[in-house]
C-alpha cells in the first residue's frame, strides 16, 4: 500500500460514515460565519426548529458590508445595516461568539481566524465564502460552502462530501528579489487556468513554499479557488507552530505540546501519490499583473497584453477580445504602459501585517501620483493596531495613501468603497471579474509592492528594477 | 426542497465560458436576508446597456427565451464566489436545469441544495446543442434524471453521469439536514473518539 498525502490524512481522520457510492459524511471542526451568506442559514434553522450542534465551534464576524471610514457614524446604507444587525441577532439567539464592528478583533473573516488561533493544523474548517481556502496555509482542510451547507454544518457539525482528487503544485528554486507569494499564485493560475484545479485539493510544496512566511502561505492558499480548487494546503512546520503559539484561541501549555506532536505527523508520506502534479520554477516567475477579467488572464509585468488576432483557439480569442474590450486595453501594448486611477491595498489576500510592512517599505519617502487615488485597508482591527504601533500608517498618509478601518472594502465593493464605471485600479485583492470592484470598474491584480509602485508612478512598473 | 425527476422545457443559450457568480448575481443583491426575489438581479450588469436600458442582444431579454427552464452554457460555469444567491436567482427566474461542459465545484454543490439539476455534457455535445438552440427559436429539451439522459426534439440522446447518492436525494427531494440527523449516533460516536485523540479541538470558542 502506498503512503498517504496530507489531504488523505486529514480527510480520513474526519470520516463519520460513507454511502455505498463513496459519498462521505465529513466531520467539520470549525466554522466561520459572516453577514452575507448566513442569514438564510439561520432562518432555515429557525423554520425547522433546529439548534446548532456545537455553537462553541463557530465564530462570527461582519466584514463585507462594514464601512472603512469612521465607524462612530454608523452605516449609511440601511440594507447593509440590516444585514449586520441580523448577524448580531442570530448570534445572540443561537449563542455564537461574534466580534462586532466596534470590537478591535473585528476584521476580514480569513484574517481573523488565523490571527485568533482559531485556524489549526489538521482541522476541517468551512465558511460560506470561497476564500476559506486561505486557512489551508496551516495544514488544514479548509473550503468554501454555500448557505444551505452553512445551515447543515450548524445543525449537524458535518457535511456531505465527495472525496476530491489531489494535486501537488511544486515550486522549486529561488524567487527573484521583490517577487512575492502573490506573484507565485498568479503565475500558477496563469499556468493551470481558472478551472485547472476543479475537483482537486491542491498541496503546495517545494523549496519556495517552505521559505514563505505564514502570511505568504495564506496569500498562496487564498487564491487556490481562483485556480478552480476548493482548497489549497501547505504542510505545517516550525513556522506554523511558532505562529500559532500564544494566540487567544489556540491550545496552550501541555495541550499545545500535545497538539504539536500530532501536527508533526501531518505531512505527505514519501511514497504517497497525487492524482496530478504541476511544477514551476521560481526563477521563471516575474512580478505578475492581470490584464483581463478572469484571474487566469495574467502575465509578467515585463510582457505585453495579448493580441487576440494571434490566437488559434476560437474560444480563447473570443474571450480575450471581450476581456480587452471591457478592460479598455489595446492588443500588444506593454503592461507598463497601462495607467491607473485607483490603488487598493487590502483584502483577505494581502492585508496582513507583513503585506502592510512591505507596502510601507516601498511607500516610504514617496508620493502617490496626482492622478491616482490610493487607499490602504488593513485586514483586521488588530492588524491596524499593530501597523500603527510600528508607524506604518504615518508612512502611508505622508505618501498620500488613505488609511482606513478594516473590512473587505473595495475587494468586492459592497460598502461605499467602489470604482466608478471605466476607472482602472491596481488591486491586491483576488478577483478581477467584470464589475467586481464596481459596475464598469477595471481591476488589475498585483502584489502589494507592485501596487505601491503603480500608485507612485501612475502606471505599472517592474518592481524588480524600481528605485 | 423540490424533487427533480424529468423536465421538458424551453432552452435558453448563454454562449460564454467562465461565467462567474459575480455576473450571475452582482454584489448589490447579496445584501438581502431572504432566498427569494433575486430574479431582478440575475445577470444584472449584462442585462443592461451603459445608459441603464435593457440590452436587446442579451439572451434573457429576448422574447424567444421567455419561460425557459433549461439553461445551456459552456465551460466552468459558476466559478468564483460561493454565493448561493446564484442558484437562488436562477431558480427565481424559472431555471430548473443548467447544462454545461463543466461547472465550478461550489456552484455545482449549491445547485443540488436547491432542486436544480446541473448536467455535464462533453464539449462537442455542448457545441452541437448550442448551434441548434441558437438556430431554432422554441427549441426544447427533455432532461430525465432517472435515465440520466438529455433528449433533443429529433430524439437524439446524450447520457450524463451523476453520483448515485446525489441523484437519489434530488430525485426524491430529500431534506439533506434531516438525512444527516438520522446518523446522530454515528456523529456522537465520532466526537467521543476524536475527543480523546485531539482534545484541543473541543474547547469551546465562547469561553
Ligand atoms: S476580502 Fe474580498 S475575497 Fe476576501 S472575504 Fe472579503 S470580499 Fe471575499
Amino acid at each position: 500500500m502506498s503512503g498517504k498525502t496530507l489531504f488523505d490524512k486529514i480527510w480520513d481522520s474526519h470520516l463519520v460514515r460513507q454511502e455505498p457510492d463513496g459519498t462521505t459524511l465529513l466531520y467539520i471542526d470549525r466554522q466561520l460565519v459572516h453577514e452575507v451568506t448566513s442569514p438564510q442559514a439561520f432562518e432555515g434553522l429557525k423554520l425547522a426548529g433546529r439548534k446548532p450542534r456545537r455553537p462553541g465551534a463557530t465564530l462570527a464576524v461582519p466584514d463585507h458590508n462594514v464601512p472603512t471610514t469612521d465607524r462612530r457614524l454608523g452605516i449609511a446604507d440601511q440594507v447593509s445595516a440590516i444585514q449586520i444587525q441580523t448577524l448580531e441577532d442570530n448570534c445572540r439567539d443561537f449563542g455564537i461568539t461574534l466580534f462586532n464592528m466596534s470590537d478591535i478583533r473585528q476584521g476580514i473573516v480569513h484574517v481573523i481566524g488565523p490571527e485568533q488561533g482559531f485556524t489549526l493544523p489538521g482541522t476541517t474548517i468551512v465558511c460560506g465564502d470561497s476564500h476559506t481556502s486561505t486557512h489551508g496555509a496551516f495544514g488544514a482542510l479548509a473550503f468554501g460552502i454555500g448557505t444551505s451547507e452553512v445551515e447543515h454544518v450548524l445543525a449537524t457539525q458535518c457535511l456531505v462530501q465527495k472525496r476530491p482528487k489531489t494535486m501537488e503544485i511544486r515550486v522549486d528554486g529561488t524567487l527573484s528579489d521583490r517577487c512575492s507569494a502573490k506573484d507565485v499564485i498568479l503565475a500558477i493560475i496563469g499556468k493551470i487556468g481558472t478551472a485547472g484545479g476543479t475537483g482537486y485539493v491542491i498541496e503546495y510544496t517545494g523549496s519556495v513554499i517552505r521559505t514563505l512566511s505564514m502570511e505568504g502561505r495564506m496569500t498562496l492558499c487564498n487564491m487556490s479557488i481562483e485556480g478552480g480548487a476548493r482548497a489549497g494546503m501547505v504542510a505545517a512546520d516550525e513556522k506554523t507552530f511558532a505562529y500559532i503559539k500564544g494566540r487567544p484561541l489556540a491550545p496552550a501549555g501541555a495541550s499545545f505540546d500535545q497538539a504539536v506532536k500530532s501536527w508533526r505527523q501531518l505531512t505527505t508520506d514519501a511514497d504517497a501519490k497525487y492524482d496530478a502534479v504541476v511544477v514551476l520554477k521560481a526563477e521563471e516567475i516575474a512580478p505578475q499583473v492581470s490584464w483581463g477579467t478572469s484571474p487566469g488572464m495574467v502575465t509578467g509585468v515585463d510582457r505585453r497584453v495579448p493580441d487576440p488576432a494571434a490566437m488559434t483557439d476560437e474560444k480563447d480569442r473570443k474571450a480575450t477580445e471581450r476581456a480587452l474590450e471591457y478592460m479598455g486595453l489595446t492588443p500588444d501594448m506593454p503592461i507598463t504602459a497601462i495607467t491607473i486611477d485607483k490603488v487598493f491595498i487590502g483584502s483577505c489576500t494581502n492585508a496582513r501585517i507583513e503585506d502592510l510592512r512591505v507596502a510601507a517599505n516601498f511607500a516610504k519617502g514617496k508620493k502617490v501620483a496626482k492622478t491616482v487615488h490610493a487607499i490602504v485597508v488593513p485586514g483586521s482591527g488588530l492588524v491596524k493596531q499593530q501597523a500603527e504601533e510600528e508607524g506604518l500608517h504615518r508612512i502611508f498618509t505622508a505618501a498620500g495613501f488613505e488609511w482606513r478601518e478594516p473590512g473587505c472594502s473595495m475587494c468586492l465593493a459592497m460598502n461605499a468603497d467602489v470604482l466608478q464605471p471605466g476607472e482602472r485600479c491596481a488591486s491586491t485583492s483576488n478577483r478581477n471579474f467584470e464589475g467586481r470592484q464596481g459596475a464598469g470598474g477595471r481591476t488589475h491584480l498585483v502584489s502589494p509592492a507592485m501596487a505601491v509602485a503603480a500608485a507612485v508612478e501612475g502606471h505599472f512598473v517592474d518592481i524588480r528594477t524600481w528605485s | 426542497m423540490h424533487a427533480f425527476t424529468k423536465l421538458t422545457g424551453l432552452v435558453a443559450a448563454l454562449d460564454r465560458v467562465n461565467v462567474d457568480t459575480d455576473q450571475i448575481i452582482p454584489k448589490q443583491f447579496l445584501k438581502t436576508i431572504k432566498r427569494t426575489g433575486l430574479r431582478e438581479g440575475l445577470f444584472y450588469d449584462w442585462r443592461r446597456q451603459k445608459d441603464g436600458s435593457p440590452d436587446p442582444s442579451f439572451f434573457l431579454n429576448q422574447t424567444r427565451y421567455q419561460g425557459a427552464t433549461i439553461l445551456l452554457t459552456r465551460d466552468n460555469f459558476g466559478c468564483g464566489s460561493s454565493r448561493e444567491h446564484a442558484p437562488w436567482a436562477l431558480l427565481d427566474q424559472g431555471f430548473r436545469c443548467v447544462i454545461a461542459s463543466s461547472f465550478a465545484d461550489i456552484f455545482y454543490n449549491n445547485c443540488f441544495q436547491n432542486g436544480i439539476l446541473p448536467v455535464v455534457l462533453k464539449a462537442e455535445e455542448i457545441q452541437a446543442l448550442m448551434k441548434d438552440v441558437l438556430a431554432t427559436p422554441g427549441y426544447q429539451l427533455t432532461v430525465d434524471l432517472g435515465q440520466q439522459t438529455v433528449t433533443t426534439p429529433t430524439g437524439a440522446g446524450y447520457r450524463f453521469t451523476i453520483d448515485p447518492f446525489r441523484k437519489d436525494c434530488l430525485y426524491r427531494g430529500l431534506d439533506s439536514i434531516g438525512l444527516t440527523l438520522q446518523h446522530e449516533s454515528a456523529i456522537a460516536a465520532y466526537e467521543a473518539r476524536r475527543k480523546t485523540e485531539a482534545p484541543w479541538l473541543f474547547t469551546d470558542l465562547r469561553t
